[in-house]
């Protein structure tokens, strides 16, 4: 019930002791790299893994993007459209979580409990294998796209990646998604007991409808009051979308262990996507704070 | 003579073994300015609770405006549509601004266009003098600012009723004046309300009834003249002289 406040200065202390920490950090740093170096002789060449990021192509002599771009495109896809796929997931399970209805509940937590308690491997396995495998050839999806006018066909393209893998992109976002939902579905649900009860009973006293006061009312509060962890675990489903290489989607570490094998140049390609997915980890964390900052101007 | 706008017959509510309410038999009419008072879990909040459904009796009738509250969501809605409430603690959207908070339910539940809903806010924001504050979160306010907004969001519903449930309890001494004399203007101008609150001096200003309540069970429904100075029973005697000795 405070008014607003300017914020504070943070008191920045540095003192002898952090000297002596961060010169003893910086020295165990050397002394590995050092004992590394010495005991395996690794020339570094940085120049076989260009061409794979962009190569010139011969016949219309323009540079197009190669392997490294392809997979790191197909897991930005995977991460945008998972991150949206199990952001609704979560929110209709944690609601379902919530419901009067003893069917949805049962629905939701069995949902939960069976997730989190396998592991993802495992999971992606089941999931392509045994469940999928069923249904995704009956749908006949790649068929449906080639049908397509030559727009349409761009524009699958643009959202999906190459027509002729969609099966496969969708098979390996579906179970992505699956699985960050459970994690999400307890976030939200956190979320929504934050939320006090009255705030339900102004939204009843004032004539609103359940879904109304559950649009409006509760959930713009939950969300806001769960960003933290939920950046968290995004960012986890974009770490963990290299799991779904596992069953040849070709997103960028299928294409690194790809690159990696016609190269042999092991550290190099892999130093490569471990700087491209933490530049994407981090500037999703980036926007979450920037989410977070605007949205406590409004605080309780 | 006026008519019944609230009717309340051999109401019962238990809360597990606990009977809140015992045979509450009341009416309120059209215009009629009630006050409940009573000790702290005499069933009084939960009285009016019950009036518009935050509460479900568990025996007994209650009809607003000629309409039953029963299990049929319709008429709780239709009730809730007729009925406004301010908590003690405002119960505003954090999230949204006063604006909003006020257009909000407008839009939603009366289908208002926001414009309208948004010139019907400023409206009553007007009354109840803050104005100025529109465009602030709930949070940026003082108390008693908090609790005016409420008022004026209910008003926007244009209720035939207000259920005030002890809308100063949570305020400072000194934002408890702006606050009721708020709610004396509402008064004055002729709503139908239902307040509950320790406020004695406001019950006699404006009361048309005083109800006093303990154990779950209405002891004594007087004009407030009759009951300050004259009560009846025993317990309503003590009641007042422990809460008018300081």
């Amino acid at each position: 019930m405070s008014a607003i406040r300017p914020r504070q200065p943070r008191f920045v202390a540095w003192g002898w002791l952090d000297w002596v920490l961060l010169t003893a950090l910086l020295a165990l740093a050397a002394l590995l790299s050092w004992r590394a170096s010495s005991v395996f002789q690794y020339r570094w060449d940085w120049s076989t893994i260009w061409p794979f990021i962009f190569r010139l192509d011969a016949a219309t002599g323009r540079w197009v993007p190669n392997l490294l771009v392809e997979g790191f495109l197909t897991t930005i896809r995977l991460a945008v459209w998972g991150i949206l796929i199990s952001g609704v997931i979560g929110t209709l399970m944690a609601l379902a979580r919530n419901s009067q209805r003893l069917f949805l509940r049962l629905l939701s937590v069995s949902y939960v409990m069976l997730i989190r308690n396998i592991p993802p491997v495992v999971f992606v396995f089941v999931f392509v294998f045994f469940i999928a495998g069923q249904v995704m050839p009956k749908l006949a999806l790649a068929d449906s796209v080639a049908k397509l006018s030559a727009t349409g066909q761009w524009w699958v393209s643009l959202f999906f990646g190459s027509p002729k893998l969609i099966d496969n992109f969708l098979l390996g976002l579906i179970c992505l998604s699956v699985f960050s939902g459970a994690y999400v579905t307890e976030i939200v649900r956190a979320g929504l007991e934050s939320v006090p009860k009255s705030q339900i009973e102004a939204g009843n006293s004032l004539g609103m409808s359940h879904f109304d006061i559950a649009r409006f009312v509760v959930l713009p509060q939950a969300l806001r009051n769960v960003l933290p962890p939920m950046a968290g675990q995004f960012i986890q489903l974009i770490k963990d979308s290299s799991l779904v290489s596992l069953v040849s989607i070709q997103e960028l570490t299928f294409m690194a262990q790809d690159v990696q094998v016609t190269t042999q140049r092991v550290f190099e390609v892999f130093v490569f996507v471990a700087v491209v997915y933490f530049i994407i980890c981090f500037s999703l964390s980036q926007l979450f704070s920037a989410l977070e900052k605007r949205y406590s101007r409004a605080f309780k | 003579m006026s008519q019944a706008i609230i009717q309340l017959s051999s109401v019962n509510k238990w809360f597990g073994d606990v009977h809140v309410l015992r045979d509450i038999d009341l009416t309120i009419q059209q215009g009629e300015r009630m006050v409940i008072c009573g000790p702290s879990g005499s069933g009084k909040s939960t009285l009016i609770r019950c009036i518009n459904r935050l509460e479900q009796h568990d025996s007994g009738s209650i009809t607003v405006d000629g309409i039953e509250l029963d299990e049929d969501t319709a008429h709780v809605a239709a009730i809730r549509r007729e009925v406004g409430m301010v908590f003690q603690s405002f119960n505003l959207f954090p999230h949204l601004t006063v604006l909003e908070n006020c257009a909000l339910p407008q839009i939603r539940v009366r289908g208002t266009p926001r414009a309208q809903a948004e010139a019907k806010a400023m409206e009553y924001l007007r009354r109840v003098q803050i104005p100025e504050q529109s465009h602030k979160f709930p949070g940026q306010l003082s108390g008693g600012q908090q609790q005016r907004v409420a008022i004026a969001r209910s008003l926007c519903m244009e209720p035939k009723v207000m259920l005030f449930d002890e809308p100063t309890s949570a305020l400072d001494p000194e934002m408890i004046k702006e606050v009721l004399d708020v709610i004396i203007d509402l008064a004055q101008s002729g709503m139908t309300m239902v307040c509950v609150t320790h406020e004695m001096g406001f019950a006699k200003k404006v009361a048309d009834t005083v109800v006093f309540m303990d154990g779950g069970r209405v002891v004594e429904k007087a004009p407030p003249e009759q009951l300050f100075t004259n009560p009846q029973s025993e317990r309503t005697k003590k009641f007042l002289s422990q809460i008018l000795s300081h």
